[in-house]
């Protein structure tokens, strides 16, 4: 009996060890394999993204959702906002039709799996260049669209004009965010003590901080300021002059696939290349008739520009046409007059002594 | 070696036990599959990205700070030191929230057996309006409807104490050792032996001489007294206490229990007591009414009914759906970080933002969880054993 039984679970440990084997060796295969063949393999050697967008026919963005004057909802259901805006300059450059985008809502948290796991082709999340992201979270980031910097939210009343002045208090911070290290970083530096509150829930994270659940909010200047508009009494509130850290906020998208990547690239340098040029949506028609060759090659009226990277020749016309150039998309969202009224400040063209340069399309 | 294929060949299809142990082979086969073909996808796909993997990068140090520790923590001390500060605080409270919901939920549970109609109609309204909502939601209120909603610390509400309670949370006042605790400590346990000795001393009188000493009581009041005479005879204070005052921003000094703590412990409590309440309930219901009559008829009080009768057997019942509710709790106290409470999911998110160690943070959150819910299980399961001997 009892060896008899041993003797079958013998061959069953063998059985078992030869089929996790092939297994195994079927799994290597495939991953060779995989590389240039499997057509519906995502952002594999063989097809890039650009393809599986392209066949999709829409866009798909993961943006904030939450934050006013780069990506909001609102209340009739589109997305509003400067990083919403840039998708639509995507879409159009892929579609001709600005509307051709599936808007997806990230928290700091979700975004960087999101675009590791292609559930999102681009990131348009304000989320900030580091080298860190860019090489350990696999992403490759294009071109900065907004020079963004850490700072501080306080109520107005509690004379707090420094950071020194907040030794001690409690500070609401997003979790996932850059802000987080940063102000660890800079109260270790100055010596000051500090608890930290990390939320998950931008809105719950402002909720608090309005019931006065923390004494400060840190996050990046524009977010407070786009914060701020919302809150009850936007003025018994003062975003501190003190600059925390460097956040240049721009679109990312995953390694090693530079098709795709090229054309977010040059998608956000087409709109800044058209503000130099001085083409916007309303006069950009006219200048298709323009002697000027830079200009002629930028449209596509000559040149075969666009279609080198995968797009049609016009992919800067239809950008410009249907979301503008830079200098229109920062008016509209963020501009004086807007609820955040940033001004352009680096945010400028380099011609105007900021740091907006778009390599030439030639 | 080259004996058995023959001996398989008898042993044949035909065998039953052989077909069985085939048919599992078979399974664990497949299972091992598909764990082999997930872990060659993931490496596949990690290598194409380029992101690393491996765990030495819990050695960094990690530059981000806690907002409340148990065990000393600083900015500057490694990741998986800020992990064990999750880790500790995430066990404070599935161990408080354990108690106390246990407490909470055999009150609930009796109160719903109970032949008084209004205590009877409280808890089943409790019961049914905490167990048929969401706890996220539950917790979303204790802590923007109740916690958010107190006044400001420099108004903060004085209860006697002192203790404050402001929207920064409850503080109280905190003992401290003071110089003298060396020498009180020897004093109890001087106090400690002495009640030991009396209370051999008392019991033997009582087996012996049949009279009742009470040996527990008399040992328990002289350590007590022992104790409290030395308090108060030596010079110096064994325990100083620390007194929340006001500083700039907050409460300094004493001991601080956070809104997101204070949410978080009171949304598990209150939402697993309702489940555990229906345990015991149904606990107590099977038990056959023939022995609450049989008890009754022997002319014991309602409460000793219980606790003779019908608990010693309801537990039989009880235990095991207990220690999955214990398991829940232990589980649903990752939702800590809705209401900004440091568990250790909340600190292992910010060092995957960090670092972009999803996986290996995962699969480190992932064993601990599993750990805590198996060593949790293990402990029920040792208490079942024990009283199922002791009915049976």
């Amino acid at each position: 009996m009892t060896q008899r039984r041993r003797r079958a679970w013998i061959v069953a440990g063998l059985l078992l060890v030869a089929l996790v084997l092939a297994s195994c060796s079927g799994g290597d295969s495939s991953s060779t394999g995989s590389g240039g063949q499997t057509p519906g393999q995502q952002g594999g050697n063989g097809q890039s993204r650009l393809q599986v967008v392209l066949q999709r026919g829409k866009l798909i963005c993961g943006v904030n959702g939450q934050l006013p004057g780069f990506s909001f909802l609102e209340p009739d259901g589109t997305m509003s906002g400067f990083d919403a805006d840039f998708c639509r300059a995507i879409a159009a450059a892929l579609f001709n039709d600005p509307n051709a985008v599936e808007f997806r809502p990230l928290s700091a948290q979700e975004r960087f799996t999101a675009v590791q796991s292609g559930e999102v082709d681009v990131l348009m999340r304000n989320t900030t260049w580091t080298l860190g992201r860019d090489t350990a979270n696999g992403m490759e980031f294009a071109p900065t669209t907004f020079y963004d910097g850490g700072a501080i939210m306080v109520p107005k009343d509690k004379g707090i004009d420094s950071l020194e002045d907040l030794n001690g208090a409690t500070i609401c911070v997003l979790s996932g965010t850059t802000n987080e290290m940063v102000l660890t970083d800079r109260m270790r530096s100055i010596g000051a003590s500090y608890t930290p509150k990390t939320f998950e829930d931008a809105d719950q994270l402002y909720a608090t901080y309005e019931a006065g659940g923390c004494d400060a909010v840190t996050s990046d200047r524009s977010q407070l300021a786009g914060r701020r508009a919302k809150l009850k009494d936007p003025d018994a509130h003062v975003i501190l002059d003190e600059i925390l850290s460097k956040e240049p906020l721009g679109p990312a998208v995953k390694n090693n696939d530079s098709a795709w990547f090229d054309v977010v690239k040059w998608v956000v340098f087409a709109t800044i290349q058209a503000e130099e040029f001085g083409i916007d949506s309303k006069n950009v028609d006219q200048f298709k008739n323009s002697d000027n060759p830079d200009i002629r090659r930028f449209l596509g009226v000559e040149g075969e520009l666009g279609k080198s990277l995968g797009l049609s020749n016009d992919f800067a016309y239809r950008v410009i046409k249907h979301v503008g150039n830079y200098g229109e998309i920062y008016a509209r969202n963020l501009g004086p007059g807007t609820e955040l009224n940033l001004e352009r400040g680096l945010n400028e063209l380099w011609t105007r002594g900021g740091l907006l340069y778009s390599p030439p399309f030639r | 070696m080259n004996r058995w294929p023959a001996r398989l060949t008898v042993a044949g299809p035909g065998n039953v036990r052989v077909r069985r142990v085939l048919a599992q082979a078979l399974f664990l086969a497949a299972v091992a599959a598909a764990g082999a073909f997930v872990y060659a996808n993931v490496t596949r796909n990690l290598q194409q990205l380029g992101i690393p993997l491996g765990f030495e990068f819990l050695r960094y140090p990690a530059s981000f700070a806690i907002g409340e520790t148990s065990i000393a923590y600083q900015p500057s001390d490694p990741y998986l030191r800020a992990f064990l500060a999750g880790l500790v605080n995430t066990l404070r409270v599935a161990g408080v929230g354990i108690v106390l919901a246990t407490i909470l939920g055999v009150v609930a549970g009796l109160a719903r057996l109970s032949t008084n109609a209004l205590v009877r109609m409280v808890a089943s309204v409790y019961v049914e309006v905490v167990r048929n909502t969401p706890l996220l939601l539950q917790l979303f209120f204790w802590y923007g409807a109740v916690f958010l909603r107190l006044p400001p610390p420099d108004q903060a509400l004085r209860l006697p104490g002192p203790v404050f309670l402001s929207n920064r949370g409850l503080v109280l006042p905190a003992p401290r050792p003071g110089p003298g605790l060396g020498a009180w400590l020897v004093v109890v346990l001087v106090g400690l032996a002495v009640g030991i000795l009396l209370y051999r001393r008392l019991e033997r009188m009582r087996v012996e001489q049949g009279r009742d000493t009470r040996p527990g009581l008399a040992a328990v009041v002289t350590a007590a007294a022992v104790a409290v005479a030395g308090w108060a005879i030596l010079p110096a204070a064994p325990l100083v206490w620390s007194e929340p005052e006001m500083a700039r921003f907050n409460f300094q000094g004493g001991v601080m229990l956070s809104p997101g703590f204070a949410s978080l412990l009171i949304g598990l409590v209150v939402y697993t007591g309702a489940f555990i309440a229906e345990v015991v309930r149904g606990g107590v219901l099977a038990v056959p009414r023939g022995q609450w009559e049989a008890a009754r008829a022997l002319g014991l009080p309602p409460l000793l009914v219980l606790r003779l009768v019908v608990l010693p057997q309801a537990l039989r019942v009880i235990v095991p759906p207990l220690t999955s509710q214990y398991l829940n709790l232990l589980k649903n106290s990752s939702l800590a970080i809705a209401v900004a409470y440091p568990d250790v999911l909340n600190v292992s998110s910010t060092v995957v933002n960090q670092t972009g160690r999803t996986l290996e943070m995962l699969v480190l959150v992932g064993l601990t969880y599993l750990s805590f819910s198996l060593l949790t299980a293990l402990l029920m399961n040792v208490y079942n054993r024990a009283v199922r001997r002791g009915v049976s």
